[in-house]
């Protein structure tokens, strides 16, 4: 019988090592993403995951791991398996066509034409 | 009457100080990463109050160094219920002794908010959201394992066993109690009270209240558990190397 100190060792349950290893209900937790906002208003920008057995308790847990360093009015969380998200071998969709340099919002001057309209020189 | 408050305030001090220092002793060893970081943070919100009491009680009259006051008394001064003093024990042991304190710690602080003391009044204030967040914390944690299968409902249920007479050792009738009314309503009352806040909680964890009870009484008359004075060794041992040390 393993007995350590350690909590984390006697719950590794070495002494039976042979036994076949189930997982038991509720055991295997879910990640939730966390999205942090900064004051009302704001938008809920992503901060990063927890594991947590229920969405109450990735809130409870979000809240010290995100929610206590810098200024923080709310979070949000929701399942990592509720994601929709791109596959990444569909990144070339995102592939800007050097002729379409147009579309980029950057492009645009109206600094200059704000400067006018402010009276600036 | 201020040696009332004094009373009072002591016996706050050290609860925080006494299972703040407790509940820190799972830091790195908590069941899960995230859980480790929750509880070692509001361990660190308890030593946070026990400071602000500690400093309250400097600005009174004949009021000592915080730091000589928490750590240098012999344990016989120390006015913590017996419920702090206990060893972690288990998860479900600390996770309800938790519970039960924060509660306790709840109510107690919603009462001062009323309170003629201005110092207890503002601290109230202060903690308020602490304090509800620990409750939270707690709450989600009792009704999830209370629920969480036939084990799991068992160990919690024996943790309930074992910690709730200690528990009503917090609301042990001290020396301060009665004459305090503008203050503070009083322990009676503040059980009551806390009964009424944990009751609907344990029923929804499935969790019964142990029918004969026979409090922990004694720590707010300076009688403690061998623990108490094996930790404020443990606690004060790099303090009493050199007292006068800047920090």
């Amino acid at each position: 019988m393993t007995d350590s100190l350690d909590p984390r060792v006697n719950r590794l349950r070495l002494d039976n090592i042979d036994a076949p290893f189930t997982i038991e209900e509720g055991e295997n937790w879910q990640a939730y993403e966390v999205f942090h906002q900064e004051k009302r208003g704001a938008h809920h920008e992503h901060v990063g995951c927890v594991h947590a057995p229920d969405p109450q308790m990735a809130l409870i847990f979000a809240k010290e791991q995100f929610g206590r360093r810098k200024k923080c009015v709310n979070l949000w969380v929701v399942r990592s398996a509720d994601i929709l998200a791109f596959g990444l071998e569909d990144e070339d969709m995102f592939a800007n066509n050097m002729e379409k340099t147009y579309r980029d919002a950057s492009g645009f001057k109206v600094m200059e034409k704000i400067n006018k309209f402010k009276g600036k020189p | 009457m201020e040696n009332l408050i004094k009373e009072l305030v002591t016996k706050m001090a050290d609860d925080a100080l006494i299972l703040g220092h407790r509940n820190s002793e799972w830091t790195g060893l908590g069941p899960v990463m995230e859980e480790d970081i929750a509880f070692s943070s509001m361990a660190q919100d308890k030593i946070g109050h026990a400071w602000a009491l500690y400093r309250m009680l400097q600005d009174m009259e004949g009021g000592q160094d915080p730091d000589q006051f928490a750590f240098l008394r012999p344990a016989s001064e120390y006015k913590c219920c017996h419920l702090t003093e206990m060893p972690i024990g288990t998860y479900e042991f600390s996770l309800m002794r938790h519970f039960l304190f924060d509660h306790a710690e709840t109510v107690r602080y919603s009462s001062l908010l009323e309170s003629s003391f201005l110092p207890l009044r503002q601290l109230a204030q202060k903690v308020k959201g602490e304090l509800k967040y620990h409750t939270l914390h707690a709450d989600a944690w009792i009704i999830q394992l209370g629920k969480g299968g036939a084990e799991s409902h068992e160990k919690m249920q024996a943790a309930l066993d074992s910690c709730f007479p200690l528990a009503a050792g917090i609301f042990e009738p001290g020396p301060d109690d009665g004459g305090l009314s503008d203050v503070y309503p009083g322990e009676k009352v503040l059980q009551e009270r806390w009964m009424e806040n944990i009751y609907p909680v344990l029923t929804k964890a499935a969790l019964n209240l142990p029918g004969e009870v026979t409090p922990a009484y004694g720590g707010r008359y300076g009688q403690h558990t061998p623990y108490l004075h094996a930790l404020l060794e443990e606690m004060g041992e790099v303090f009493r190397q050199d007292p006068a040390a800047a920090w």
